[in-house]
């Protein structure tokens, strides 16, 4: 018999501790990587308990979600999260995790510094404190979020308890359009199967389109499984793969690189795997995507109006009349014209020097328009560093972008970078709830960063194929 | 551990569809290193902005039985939003559906989150505020929310209904008595063992 498992059976079987009381697997995790906001209370949890870390070379820290991305000069101005800072090194020092810190060039958001060092490969199980860990997932390892109880867990056992998702492969065929992006690609896939689509499923993303993606590409579509309410999403792996981690910091070396690589293209899913439901969407139909609401499947491509009410359900009237309302937008307007205040780009989604340079293409030459903020905020120390050794940050200047350190910034509201009021920004993150940027009544529309990039130039939401 | 069978207390009511975690706890509130004291803040934004929001009525104080909608506490990972429902009373959540993350942080802390149909929820809502201090009970052994004359089905995840009901639901404990089993398992793996041959 043929082993027709999919990728996601096979590392979840290769990961299989023992079934536990409860019924639930205790699921052997390969990586954990841990931040100063998810993990002070698990490390509390230990000292109470008198336990110490099991295999603390499996954990990385990290700083990111409250690190200020102008002034880094320590103590920092927010007295919480110079708090916060010290606790998670005080915190790495007593458990003996090793952790990146702001001295460290290669500090950044969890979810950039992992694949950026090699930490992050295919057919391990990554866990770690935050939603969006899904990103991972692009390797071809089992990636997902985790509550700060389960970061003890895995602290303290290098486990969790789990129970098996099902499998869903969404196939992507045919052909991107020119100024048709990864993040277009993955908010076409949530507007379609909803917010919750993906609850009580991993994702697969597979076929034509994501065969050609890069890596980076890929890690886009994956950090945004979270928001169509998987909890998992991968990618098989493949020569892309390989090639993206040959050489890295924590990569193997040598011979032992040869027989990882062997092994992690082994893991693939076969032609013929099994899964539990199969969609297919048709890539050439894909269009730049902006979303117009206060969920990130309230999204339009950039050509089309929103939607009219009466052409909804009784109950999607209600949520879609609300985040209207919310976001001070009328039914049936076009999307184009979208007048917004402020233009932010990076984020684990799209912080990575791909997203600089496709953004950087859009501003070069150009100028900001006038009562615009526009943020630019790398994704690491080290994409900061390769953006300046390109001279990204000059064009972004000259265009009037700000150039910041890394972080998660605006992202979301625990660090100085916020919107005020019921600003509009163009953002190239994740989320567009209500309140998510910092102020409470402030207003997100997510994009790709080459969309935030032609925003932020024209004033107002404007298709970014008319000047690629 | 405490075997949780059976919740019982005041409700409140709170029918509405994808309400994320940042609405539950908004991200300042997270720049703390304990939990406490985030009960007070529980949808903070939304009250501020709606001064009629069920967390501020006062019908509904000491209420421990949330009636949400559908994918109640999608987004954000963070273990802060359960822990300020619970630290605000909230000791279960009856929904039409539940965000995963969300969901098995309320499990470890033995919060259950229980669905039934958007008519019952309707139903329940609207016994809630003809009576707001009317006893709701949530059974997870008969698998039935109670409400005076109202009986709904609910409905759990076999896993969780087992992890509350049989008291398995620190889960911590549970993994540590398999630390042998994991050392072993550690060892069957390519990437541990740094792939030598
Ligand atoms: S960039 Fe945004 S989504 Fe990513 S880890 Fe930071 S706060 Fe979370």
């Amino acid at each position: 018999m043929t082993d027709r498992r999919n990728l996601f059976n096979k590392v979840w079987d290769l990961h299989s501790v023992r079934s536990i009381a409860s019924g639930q697997t205790q699921l052997f995790i390969g990586l954990h990587l841990i931040h100063e906001v998810t993990s002070p209370q698990a490390f509390s949890i230990l000292r109470d308990r008198n336990l110490t870390v099991m295999f603390p070379e499996r954990t990385l820290a990290t700083v990111d979600h409250i690190v200020p991305t102008d002034n880094q000069l320590r103590p920092f101005a927010d007295g919480l999260a110079e708090e916060m800072m010290s606790a998670i090194e005080k915190n790495c020092r007593d458990f003996g995790v090793r952790l990146f810190d702001l001295k460290d060039i290669r500090q950044g958001v969890v979810h950039i510094v992992g694949p950026e060092q090699g930490l992050t490969q295919p057919g391990m199980t990554i866990a770690c404190g935050d939603s969006h860990t899904s990103t991972h997932g692009a390797f071809g390892s089992i990636a997902f979020g985790i509550g700060t109880s389960q970061v003890a867990d895995v602290l303290a056992t290098q486990t969790l308890a789990l129970s098996r998702p099902k499998v869903r492969r969404i196939e992507v065929t045919g052909k991107l359009r020119p100024g048709v992006f990864a993040k277009d690609v993955i908010l076409h896939i949530i507007r379609k199967l909803g917010v919750q689509g993906g609850v009580g499923y991993a994702y697969e993303y597979a076929g034509e389109v994501f065969d050609r993606m890069t890596i980076e590409e890929r890690m886009t579509v994956c950090n945004m499984s979270i928001e169509g309410g998987a909890r998992c999403g991968y990618v098989n792996p493949d020569q892309t793969t390989v090639d993206y981690i040959k050489g890295r910091p924590f990569a193997p070396q040598g011979a032992d690189f040869d027989r990882a690589a062997a092994w992690w293209l082994s893991l693939a899913s076969p032609a013929d795997a099994e899964f539990d439901d199969r969609v297919t969407f048709n890539g050439s139909e894909i269009e730049p995507t902006v979303t117009w609401g206060i969920n990130p499947a309230q999204s339009v491509g950039v050509s089309e109006r929103l939607p009219k009410l009466s052409t909804l359900t009784a109950d999607d009237q209600k949520g879609t009349g609300d985040a209207f309302a919310y976001m001070g937008l009328n039914e049936d307007q076009p999307i184009q014209g979208v007048k917004i205040d402020v233009a932010f780009i990076g984020s684990c989604t799209n912080g990575r020097i791909s997203d600089l340079r496709e953004a950087a293409a859009i501003a070069k030459g150009r100028k900001v328009a006038a009562g615009v903020k526009a943020l630019v905020v790398p994704g690491s120390q080290l994409v900061r560093q390769q953006a300046m050794d390109e001279g990204l940050d000059k064009i972004f200047e000259a265009a009037g972008f700000e150039w910041r350190e890394a972080g998660c910034s605006m992202c979301l509201a625990m660090n100085p970078d916020k919107l005020k009021g019921r600003e509009v920004c163009a953002s190239s993150s994740n989320r567009n709830f209500k309140g998510r940027q910092g102020s409470p009544t402030g207003r997100t529309l997510l994009m790709s960063p080459a969309m935030v990039a032609a925003a932020a130039i024209n004033g107002c939401v404007s298709d970014v194929r008319s000047m690629l | 551990m405490q075997l949780i069978t059976q919740v019982t207390g005041t409700g409140i009511p709170l029918l509405l569809d994808d309400i994320d975690t940042d609405r539950i706890i908004p991200a300042r509130f997270l720049r703390c290193v304990t939990f406490d004291g985030l009960g007070e803040h529980s949808f903070e934004d939304d009250r501020q902005q709606d001064r009629s929001h069920p967390f501020d009525d006062s019908r509904f104080k000491g209420a421990a039985v949330l009636v949400a909608g559908r994918n109640f506490g999608c987004g954000s990972s963070r273990e802060h939003a359960p822990q300020a429902l619970m630290r605000w009373g909230i000791k279960t959540i009856i929904g039409e559906s539940f965000a995963e993350i969300f969901f098995g942080n309320c499990t470890t802390l033995g919060v259950p989150c229980v669905c039934a149909s958007r008519g019952d929820l309707e139903k329940l809502t609207a016994a809630i505020n003809a009576d707001p201090k009317i006893s709701i009970s949530v059974d997870l052994n008969s698998l039935q929310a109670k409400a005076g004359s109202l009986t709904v089905p609910i409905s759990i995840p076999d896993g969780a209904r087992l992890a509350l009901t049989t008291g398995k639901w620190d889960f911590l404990g549970q993994l540590l008595e398999g630390a042998d089993a994991v050392q072993a398992a550690a060892k069957t793996l390519p990437y541990m063992t740094g792939f030598k041959a």
